[in-house]
């Protein structure tokens, strides 16, 4: 009796904090925004959004495919390496010869499948926990990268290539509708479709209480590894957008994994999953990068923008689970217990 | 209780954003001191290992002053400063044809108690890293002069360490050296400067000939330490050359790669002082990691907010990204300050753009194998072997690129192994 009431509420506060953390994070960009605007009106002029959306295209592309793990209660700290190590692919194999870029690209995107299929085994089949798998799948990616190139790539991307994150369709107003952006675009809805049908319902029902969707009849193990194979291939895309947009360098793809769960995070999706929207985590890297504009825009000095930047994350986040906590009922005591119920049953 | 929370919050909020404020001139000491601090805690841990090697790689000269000397500001050394621009006019003494063997005022030091009787002497080397393109053409330069003197018969053995860029792994590759007795001379391409000091006195103190190259250490034990003139060197020809190419009032954009380095710190020093003097408007200085996209993005927003007549950079990657910039959004070209970095030159001929290529000369891998044979043969070797570094500029682009033009774009033109076994396959199948 107690325990089905705790659950509804448990339910309601959920979903009040699920729409309040994404609140917080659209009224933070459109604040930041609003403010570079302020700032500089030429911002709000087409061609510098298309610029703005073109540059911020990869990181969203990436937090998609982020949040798809994290919301399935794992974490894919390998997608950072696999951006270098295709773009770095990318680039021996083409070596300038536009007639090699559609079999590259078709390798690569195999190339990302792979390596998401293994981080996704180890983690489910062999119960290695996934920070430890994809933290492995990192270094072995990066140390892959410099065996190969003894530390400076080699060879160029051809130009058919790099015209998905550095080209787009010309046209009045925008000046050019970046192809970065469409493709963003795309993946967003398809995602977002895939959410909605049974699979991406199993798979945040996965992500809050696994044991509870086995006992419901979901394989956790394959839902969870479809998770890291789409992180896997939508990394690859954002590399593909990447190497396009500003070409090799060997520090391609550095860091980006904190970006991307920093993204995510932002939009109010919970570490260790089971809550948060698509939508929100796209918000997520779109802020993340309207604040790096901004700080750009502020001319503040470059040495004190990572300290702002890591306080506005945390005030942002923090903002969003205080909002959670006023919900009606103490809606965060009951959650764990209605998490933990099942265990023991 | 909530609005005492937010009221707490909002505090902290406020007085970081003072701080960060507070941090604007760059000129004031301690400002600098903190933004320092700030941005070191802040970099995370592989963009660290990354840049720090990128950049560290490409060493300044003259630590044993540069590091001691906190006057104005933590890095600037004006002694240094005044004595590297000084030595850019000095004509090196030595063979135009052949720079990597030339020196900058030498004055000789006696090597007769090393003279060793024989050929098949062991050749040790404890090396940094290999983890920026400009290490890994340097090495392949260094491998390929080693297999001239081993096919001599001067060499008989030559025994790498690799550190990948760990100051810990240096120290105990350099013990080891030490401790097996092999080793007939040891070259020492320092990690970080303090840190392997101690590392360098001991293996002086074991007997064993050292030779210490590219970044320095705080000591003078070493028989030769070997570089070329350095930071401020390489920070004031792209300068200047923006000084002398812009219109008084035109505004200018430096990219480096990030904070703390003492390398990349005299190379923006050098450029400071200069831009200081002149009518050029400095609209910022951005730190990128070396990242191309992050370079491209960077110089998007700041053309977005208004001209960007030049562009100052601390290291040529990347170079080609902020390029694009100006051609995605169809603009003029700036004036341009890169690197010998092939991708650059290659870009800056397809251009045809007003630039200059400072050059950090990567030839500096060959002189140390020199050095050891001299030194086995007794023969005197400068005690700090000052390299040449003239920097490309336009009536050269051709002459690199032709002698380039097999190269791969990540590869440096002032490499100067042209005359090496292996040439040009060692390079260009890296």
């Amino acid at each position: 009796m107690s325990s089905l009431r705790e659950r509804s509420g448990a339910a309601a506060g959920l979903l009040n904090r699920l729409t309040s953390g994404t609140a917080t994070i659209f009224a933070l960009l459109v604040v930041v925004l609003v403010v570079i605007t302020i700032l500089n009106p030429t911002f709000a002029r087409p061609a510098s959004l298309m610029a703005f959306l073109r540059a911020a295209a990869p990181l969203v592309v990436l937090a998609i495919g982020q949040y798809l793990v994290i919301v399935s209660g794992e974490f894919d700290l390998s997608v950072g390496a696999l951006v270098g190590a295709q773009v770095v692919f990318a680039a021996k194999m083409i070596d300038g010869d536009p007639s090699r870029t559609w079999p590259v690209l078709a390798a690569m995107l195999v190339l990302g499948a792979v390596v998401g299929l293994v981080n996704g085994l180890i983690t489910t089949l062999l119960k290695v926990p996934s920070f430890i798998t994809t933290l492995g799948m990192l270094l072995v990616l990066f140390g892959a990268v410099r065996l190969w190139t003894g530390g400076a790539p080699t060879g160029a991307l051809a130009d058919n290539f790099r015209t998905w994150g550095r080209g787009g369709i010309d046209m009045p107003v925008l000046r050019q509708l970046p192809w970065a952006l469409v493709i963003a675009v795309v993946i967003a809805i398809a995602v977002g479709l895939l959410m909605r049908a049974p699979w991406g319902r199993t798979l945040v029902a996965t992500g809050d209480n696994d044991t509870a969707a086995s006992f419901a009849g979901v394989r956790v193990w394959r839902v969870r590894t479809v998770a890291f194979v789409l992180s896997g291939v939508l990394a690859t895309v954002a590399a593909i957008l990447i190497g396009g947009f500003a070409g090799v360098t060997a520090q391609v793809g550095d860091g980006l994994e904190f970006v991307a769960i920093t993204a995510v995070v932002l939009g109010g999706v919970v570490l260790g999953g089971g809550r948060g929207s698509m939508i929100a985590a796209i918000a997520g890297a779109l802020a993340y990068q309207a604040i790096e504009r901004l700080f750009t825009q502020l001319a503040l000095p470059s040495t004190a923008r990572p300290t702002l930047q890591g306080i506005i994350i945390i005030a942002a986040v923090a903002w969003a689970a205080r909002e959670g906590s006023r919900g009606p009922g103490a809606a965060n005591t009951p959650a764990p217990d209605a998490s933990a119920d099942p265990a023991p049953a | 209780m909530k609005l005492t929370r937010t009221l707490v919050a909002s505090a902290a909020v406020t007085s970081l954003v003072l701080v960060g404020c507070s941090t604007d001139t760059p000129d004031d000491p301690e400002a600098s001191v903190t933004a320092t601090e700030d941005a070191a805690t802040e970099t995370t841990s592989e963009m660290a290992t990354e840049t720090t090697s990128e950049m560290a790689s490409e060493s300044a000269g003259a630590s044993e002053t540069s590091t001691e000397g906190a006057g104005d500001s933590e890095f600037f050394v004006q002694a240094d400063y005044d004595r590297q621009l000084a030595q850019r006019d000095i004509a090196p003494e030595g063979d135009d044809a052949t720079p990597w063997l030339q020196a900058i005022e030498p004055e000789m030091a006696d090597t007769s108690e090393f003279a060793a009787d024989g050929d098949g002497q062991t050749l040790c080397f404890s090396n940094a890293s290999i983890s920026n393109p400009w290490r890994v053409t340097g090495w392949i330069t260094m491998q390929q002069q080693v297999q001239v003197y081993e096919e001599q018969g001067i060499i008989g053995d030559f025994q790498v360490a690799d550190a990948g860029d760990d100051d810990n792994k240096q120290i105990s590759d350099i013990q080891s050296f030490i401790d097996s007795g092999d080793c007939n001379a040891l070259i020492i391409s320092p990690s970080t400067t303090a840190t392997l000091t101690p590392a360098v006195e001991a293996a002086c103190d074991s007997g064993i000939p050292v030779i210490v190259f590219d970044r320095g250490v705080n000591t003078d034990c070493m028989v030769t330490f070997i570089h070329p003139i350095g930071g401020y060197a390489y920070g004031a020809d792209g300068a200047e050359f923006l000084v002398d190419n812009l219109e008084p009032g035109s505004t200018v954009l430096a990219l480096r790669i990030l904070p703390g380095v003492d390398v990349l710190e005299h190379r923006w020093g050098a450029a400071q002082q200069i831009f200081g003097d002149s009518e050029l408007e400095v609209l910022g200085n951005e730190f990128t990691g070396g990242d191309a996209a992050q370079i491209k993005d960077i110089v998007t927003q700041y053309l977005q907010r208004g001209p960007v007549d030049g562009i100052w950079m601390d290291a040529g990657d990347g170079a080609v990204a902020a390029i694009e910039a100006y051609e995605d959004l169809g603009m003029d070209y700036p004036v341009f300050v890169g690197e010998d970095e092939m991708s650059f030159l290659r870009k800056w001929d397809e251009t045809g753009m007003t630039a200059i290529a400072p050059v950090y000369s990567n030839f500096q891998w060959r002189t140390p194998i020199e050095a050891a044979v001299r030194i086995w043969n007794g023969e005197e070797v400068p005690s700090e072997w000052v390299l040449p570094q003239v920097p490309i500029e336009e009536d050269q682009l051709q002459e690199f690129l032709e002698l380039n033009s097999e190269m791969p774009s990540l590869h440096y033109a002032k490499f100067g192994g042209e005359d090496l076994p292996g040439y040009p396959d060692a390079w260009t199948d890296r």
